[in-house]
């Protein structure tokens, strides 16, 4: 790709790339979020201790906020297979089409049909109805994520098909298609992934209230504890579904582990592990390399002796086309998970020894933390898709024939309107979270009430407008 | 059975819904400008803000709901209308998240920013949705299976024209809708605009109808030919007489029974529904006029019947859940009890 000018291709995927990185910010957070909240409500309803009432009621300001930009963002990418990979769609709707189709019925509806109620229908509906609605929409997000990662599965271990003579992938095996190899490692490790940016984040909004509090925060305490317990026992489970991933990639996809690991030649045994360099594509090598030997066979076989497949037993046009984006994603990833284990055994022992809520260099560490799920699912997923080029459905489907006929220039013109739109409104949205976070939780946490005055009518009843003059606006703002 | 056909019906349904339901919840955001007070603006925004997700949803299930049954249609379809498309999609992230913001925004500054966000937002994708229709029925080139035109192709003066009369449609809906959940001063002021509304409204629907004449001599046969002309002249009967109930039932006083106020907004989804009936009447079968028919864009049948045995299920199911969740948020919305 030396020429000047990017190609629609390039164009095309980086557009994909932007909007779908985009996207999954948002569901990788209400994936969590959705399920803390039942659980939240959950224990109110059984312990009948306010404080959880108060936390659910703040989170669910939260949530509305998250989840509109995740619903939106998730618009544009169900009609981009369309607009930008049309002959990708076509050729794989026979498979994919339905996986899609279901999710739209099973989860979408579902999150959408009950979220008013949860949002705004506390006091309209008996407190179980409530509930139920909590829980649907929470149940909801884990279908999404079941269908879609079911979806994005097929395209990296396609199963269960028959090639039509047109090249269509028609469907034989929908047990096959559904449950393609790659799907359960990808289902649990995504699905882990969420619980585990949630609660990073929730850990970290606590850990912030606590210092600003000086620890007297009874809602941050009771966040930060939850924060603490979960991460403790996710994240060590988290770095071992990751383990058993890699396996199931190596099997199926040895080049993108090759990839991953930085590996150019093959090992019979005893592969070192890479922990840092630099890929070099044209020299087919690593440069500034640091290895630690045979320990890359022990964690990609579990043995001393396994084999390893390097980059260049394949021919340059079945490689992933950017291995340095490949290898250095993994790493953030990886690293950022080890520290998130760190940060776990240290909420234990802080628990421990009885100073958990006593603000110190461990809330500053789990503030610090806080965006620190959302980077690691950001980088997987980069490895993930980066190391399946250059193909869209593996093995099978190139990604340069699967992109749809349009002029470089409409890509371009669509490209930069994502660029300025995406950064406008969600950099706007994101702000707005920032500045709910900063709102320190307190004891009859206002809520979405219908029977409180609410004037303004947002979620929080903003005295600040009403301080501000703003009810006063005049006519026409 | 006739899987394709059975799956047209049904998306058929589907983008009908989506037409009237987010019609309306953009509607009131077409409305913003003409409705002045803060107070009564976050009114109407409140009327719309527990359903407008769900509104939308439909409009996922168009999209994914053709990608999985007509994979052709779709991969032909949104090629050629890609800028419509995408700045309809640009336009809905705005509106969007402009709900949520405006309802936060701590100063006047903000607040207006997000205001004029809402209701561009709701407008411009009003307007690339009635483009995309136009440039659907003036028809769309196609060889082999792929898209064969340029990425201006769906600009035209009758494109432009379906696309107005969509923002004037959904106006409607929103005006009428405004009538049935809101009282006194407020509803007034939506009743005046229904019925300016309404007016543009049939004016278009005639426009769009006389204009498809020219468009295609299939669409004269259609309507003029013999013997079916005996039947399909009731649906242009019908729009006439059901405009005339809708605005005899907005000027009419407001101490009836709670079903009159909502007789306007029934009367306009009639009219909604008319005139898609009319678009099918015009348009069957095709799945992308003038060349390809619902079977040349079918799936392969496994796929078409393993999705149909899911949808038979659930979209009963959904529509129940959908309808529970309107009647929770039920009734008028009054100022200070705002539920958003
Ligand atoms: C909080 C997020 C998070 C954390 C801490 C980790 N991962 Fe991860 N990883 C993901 C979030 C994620 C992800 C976003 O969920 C991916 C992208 C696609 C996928 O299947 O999961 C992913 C992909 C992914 C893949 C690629 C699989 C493929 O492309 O086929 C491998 C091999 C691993 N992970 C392994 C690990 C290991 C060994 C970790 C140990 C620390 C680890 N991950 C931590
Ligand atoms: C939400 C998490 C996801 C992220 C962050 C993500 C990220 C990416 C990235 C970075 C690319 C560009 C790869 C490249 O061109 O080098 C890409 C491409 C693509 N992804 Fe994903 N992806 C995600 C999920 C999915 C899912 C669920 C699907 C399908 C159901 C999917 C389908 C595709 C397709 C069709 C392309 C374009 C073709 C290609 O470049 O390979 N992705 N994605
Ligand atoms: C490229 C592939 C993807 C497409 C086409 C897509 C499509 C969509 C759409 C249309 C919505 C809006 C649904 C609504 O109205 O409620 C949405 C939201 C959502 N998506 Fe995605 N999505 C993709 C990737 C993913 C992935 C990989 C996951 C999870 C692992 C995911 C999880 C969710 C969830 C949980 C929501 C609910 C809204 C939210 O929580 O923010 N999506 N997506």
């Amino acid at each position: 790709m030396m020429d000047a000018l990017p190609s629609a291709l390039d164009l095309a995927r980086f557009q994909f790339a932007f909007t779908v990185v985009w996207h999954f910010l948002f569901p990788a957070f209400t994936i969590g979020l959705a399920s803390y909240l039942a659980v939240l409500e959950g224990l109110w309803l059984v312990t009948k201790r306010d404080v959880f009432l108060d936390l659910f009621r703040w989170w669910l300001r939260v949530f509305a906020v998250a989840f509109a930009m995740g619903v939106v963002s998730g618009l544009v990418m169900s009609y981009q297979f369309g607009t930008n990979w049309s002959v990708f769609a076509d050729r794989t709707a026979g498979t994919l089409g339905p996986l899609l189709g279901y999710e739209v019925l099973t989860a979408f509806f579902l999150e959408a049909g009950f979220l008013g109620v949860m949002l705004f229908g506390m006091g309209r509906v008996g407190k179980g109805l409530h509930f139920l609605a909590t829980g649907c929409v929470a149940f909801g997000t884990l279908l999404s994520a079941f269908w879609i990662l079911s979806a994005n599965s097929w395209m990296h271990t396609p199963a269960g098909y028959a090639l039509s003579p047109d090249g269509r992938f028609l469907p034989e095996d929908w047990w096959a298609i559904i449950f393609n190899p790659s799907f359960p490692y990808r289902l649990v490790h995504t699905v882990i992934a969420a619980y585990l940016t949630t609660a990073l984040i929730v850990g970290a909004v606590g850990a912030f209230h606590l210092i600003r509090s000086a620890g007297a925060n009874a809602q941050a305490r009771v966040m930060f504890s939850m924060a603490m317990w979960m991460l403790l026992v996710v994240a060590p489970l988290q770095v071992v579904a990751g383990d058993f991933h890699g396996l199931n990639t190596k099997e199926h996809q040895p080049a993108k582990v090759a990839a991953m690991e930085g590996h150019w030649v093959e090992r019979r045994s005893h592969a070192p592990l890479v922990l840092f360099a630099w890929p070099d594509q044209q020299a087919e090598e690593n440069r500034y390399e640091v290895a630690i030997p045979g320990l890359g066979s022990l964690i990609l076989g579990h043995s001393w002796d396994a084999e390893i497949e390097g980059l260049r037993a394949f021919p340059p046009g079945e490689r992933p086309t950017n291995v340095p984006l490949v290898f250095w994603s993994f790493r953030v990833m990886v690293g950022l998970g080890l520290l998130m284990v760190v940060l776990g055994l240290w909420g234990l022992l802080a628990r421990l020894r009885g100073r958990l809520y006593e603000p110190g260099w461990l809330h500053r560490f789990a503030v610090g933390m806080g965006g620190s799920g959302l980077v690691a699912v950001t980088a997987g997923w980069i490895v993930t898709e980066a190391g399946r080029q250059p193909y869209t459905v593996y093995g099978m489907l190139r990604t340069a024939d699967s992109v749809s006929p349009i002029a470089a220039p409409a890509v371009a013109a669509s490209l930069a309107a994502f660029a300025v739109v995406y950064f406008l409104v969600f950099g706007a949205g994101i702000w707005l979270l920032f500045r709910l976070f900063a709102q320190p939780p307190h004891a009859d946490q206002e809520g979405p009430r219908p029977d409180t005055p609410i004037r303004s009518a947002g979620i929080t009843p903003a005295p600040s407008l009403r301080d501000r003059g703003i009810r006063d606006l005049p006519a026409g703002e | 059975m006739d899987l394709s056909l059975i799956w047209a019906m049904l998306l058929a349904l589907a983008v009908f819904l989506y037409v009237v339901m987010d019609g309306f919840d953009l509607g009131v955001g077409i409305l913003f400008p003409a409705i002045r007070g803060a107070e009564d603006r976050d009114l109407i925004v409140n009327t719309v803000a527990p359903v407008w997700d769900g509104n939308e949803t439909w409009l996922i299930l168009g999209g994914g709901g053709l990608l999985a049954v007509f994979p052709l249609a779709y991969a032909v379809i949104m090629p050629a209308l890609y800028m419509p498309v995408i700045i309809m999609l640009l336009a809905l992230v705005f509106r969007g998240v402009s709900f949520e913001m405006r309802f936060r925004a701590e100063t006047v500054w903000g607040r207006r920013a997000w205001n004029r966000g809402f209701w561009l937002g709701s407008t411009v994708a009003a307007l690339c949705q009635g483009i995309m229709l136009g440039a659907f029925v003036q028809g769309i080139r196609v060889e082999g299976r792929a898209y064969a035109g340029g990425w201006w192709d769906w600009l035209s003066p009758f494109s432009v024209m379906t696309g107005v009369a969509l923002v004037a449609g959904y106006g409607l809906l929103g005006a009428c809708w405004i009538v049935w959940k809101t009282e006194g001063e407020l509803q007034d002021q939506a009743r005046r605009l229904a019925r300016i509304l309404g007016y543009a409204t049939l004016g278009f629907i005639g426009a769009v109808s006389l204009a498809m004449l020219f468009l295609q001599p299939a669409f004269v046969e259609r309507w003029f030919g013999f013997p079916h002309v005996l039947v399909v002249w009731v649906v242009p009967l019908l729009v006439l007489l059901l405009a005339r109930r809708m605005f005899r039932a907005l000027s009419e006083a407001h101490d009836g029974p709670w079903w009159r106020d909502a007789l306007p907004f029934a009367c306009a989804l009639g009219l909604f529904g008319l005139s898609y009936l009319g678009l099918g009447i015009s348009l069957w079968p095709f799945a992308v006029p003038p060349s390809v028919t619902i079977w040349d864009a079918a799936a392969p049948e496994a796929s078409q019947a393993f999705l149909l045995a899911g949808a038979v299920v659930l979209l009963p199911l959904i529509l129940g859940y959908t309808a529970y969740a309107y009647w929770v948020f039920r009734g008028k919305v009054r100022a200070g009890e705002g539920y958003h």
